[in-house]
């Protein structure tokens, strides 16, 4: 792709993630309602789509206000610096061959290092406020974002060693015989914990855990800031299900020699479906506790990566030789 | 092998949960689609009228006395007939809690709660409901009784000693047998 193509495109996959993220809030309540017997917001539109319009004005037209006892700039950079940060993993993400903004060759690495920036943003959010609620949420998050990101990479380096690449793209092809969800089945079990617990979606919440912190690290947060962390969250929903699909369900690869739908739909289709399936975890999985939590990731999860990423290499080491 | 079946848990919970993307929705919606609301449902309360057409309140103050928030405010009056009546009758809305120990504590079944509950106002003086407000034109769910056939009061046209199953009364001044 030429430059300006690129950067049309790069344009396009910010406001398509963008306005992903928008639609998503509504289709996250509906579905929920659903599993959970109810309708969900139905009343504005056809099925209730404009609800979406509605929240957004609400939040725009809200006083964007700063606490006085809040650490000002940290206040005002921190909802800011989960946007920035999510919206520039979807540079590495291959929506089609030869569809993407960007194909470095520390893709994999490039869209680690982003999520883990989005850590900041939770944590000077919960110390920026000076308040008590913000201020637990904050510790949470660093406690279980620092622990989870451990295993978070270790967990894809089966999928590095069998593709031998962190390139996106490189990945993507050496899944056409076979994709990895059935040879790194337990790497994408894992993966799917941590992506969870990073971006701290029910039921690893606990950074908000509305019950029992009001609502976290976001709890003086109102109006557009407000508005940017759901965004951030909601990106971070987006990016982490594009990478489920890209690393382990064969990216924009057809199923079944089913090429008659461009790479592009197939891809979308995929995203599509798993998130579904982590709106369907936050409708079925209570949130667990904060030592639970911490001892599952450093107990279970690390031993489990460790021994996938041991065999993993055994394998390979193995199929090299022969 | 508890972590195994810990999971195993976490998944039955995830398929049950998929499963009920067949169930219908429980939600009634409520300003199209009105919910079932029995007879007995404690709603607006409303004063009514004996048989005869005449008020059934006695003004004895028992409701107002029973009534947990306090809402009932009335003044007793009598007419030349004889009969009791409120002067007038208050009832406060917006601090009525639809509780219904008014109509449980009312010795005549006048004061009575229905099945309405829809009192939206927009001005909240709206929402005390003076006598003319609460009165309804019939019985309400007592249709044959009437205070003044089964009491002993004396009103007019029915003195003491005519009331249904009520003795003639005994001169107590009297000593013969």
């Amino acid at each position: 792709m030429s430059e300006t193509m690129t950067i049309i495109f790069a344009i396009s996959v910010m406001l398509a993630a963008v306005g992903g993220a928008a639609v998503l809030t509504w289709f996250e309540r509906r579905l929920l309602g659903i599993w959970q017997d109810r309708y969900g917001p139905n009343r504005l539109g056809p099925g209730g789509i404009l609800q979406v319009v509605a929240d957004m004005l609400k939040l725009l037209t809200k006083h964007d206000w700063v606490p006085p006892f809040a650490d000002r700039w940290v206040f005002i950079f921190a909802p800011t610096a989960i946007v920035v940060a999510m919206l520039l993993g979807f540079a590495v993400v291959p929506f089609g061959p030869g569809l993407h903004i960007i194909d470095v060759n520390i893709g994999l690495l490039f869209f680690i290092g982003m999520t883990s920036l989005a850590v900041y943003s939770v944590l000077l959010g919960g110390l920026a406020s000076n308040n008590k609620y913000a201020l637990l949420g904050g510790l949470r998050s660093a406690a279980q974002m620092v622990s989870y990101e451990v295993f978070m990479g270790l967990s894809l380096m089966g999928v590095v060693m069998l593709s031998g690449s962190f390139s996106m793209q490189d990945i993507v092809e050496s899944q056409r015989d076979g994709w990895y969800c059935v040879s790194q089945s337990l790497g994408l079990f894992v993966f799917t914990i941590a992506a969870i617990a990073e971006s701290h979606r029910l039921p690893f919440d606990l950074p908000e855990a509305e019950h029992e912190l009001t609502a976290g690290f976001h709890t003086e947060y109102s109006g557009m800031k407000f508005a940017m962390f759901m965004l951030g969250e909601y990106l971070g929903l987006i990016l982490i299900s594009c990478m489920i699909t890209t690393l382990f369900f064969g990216g924009w690869l057809a199923p079944f020699g089913a090429t008659w739908l461009p790479p592009i739909v197939w891809f979308s289709l995929k995203t599509f479906i798993i998130i579904c399936f982590f709106v369907l975890l936050r409708a079925a999985i209570p949130r667990p506790r904060y030592d639970q939590l911490m001892s599952l990731g450093w107990k279970v999860m690390l031993p489990l990566t460790l021994v996938n990423l041991v065999v993993t290499g055994a394998v390979a080491l193995w199929m090299q030789g022969a | 092998m508890n972590i195994f079946s810990a999971l195993a848990s976490q998944f039955r919970t995830m398929w049950r949960i998929l499963l009920h993307t067949f169930t219908r929705a429980e939600t009634v919606q409520y300003p199209e689609q009105k919910p079932y609301l029995a007879p007995r449902y404690r709603g607006r309360i409303v004063l009514t009228l004996d048989p005869d057409g005449d008020e059934r309140c006695v003004a004895c103050n028992l409701c107002a006395a029973a009534c947990p928030p306090d809402c009932i405010a009335l003044q007793q009056g009598t007419r030349e007939d004889g009969r009791w009546y409120p002067e007038f009758f208050r009832i406060n809305f917006s601090r009525c809690i639809m509780c219904g120990l008014c109509e449980e504590a009312c010795p005549t079944n006048a004061i009575q709660l229905i099945p309405d509950f829809e009192m939206c106002e927009y001005d909240r003086s709206s929402m005390v409901y003076e006598k003319e407000h609460l009165m309804i034109d019939g019985p309400g769910k007592y249709h044959d009784y009437n205070f003044y056939r089964v009491a002993g009061m004396e009103i007019e046209g029915k003195a003491k000693g005519e009331a249904q199953n009520e003795a003639p009364p005994i001169d107590v001044r009297s000593l013969l047998p």
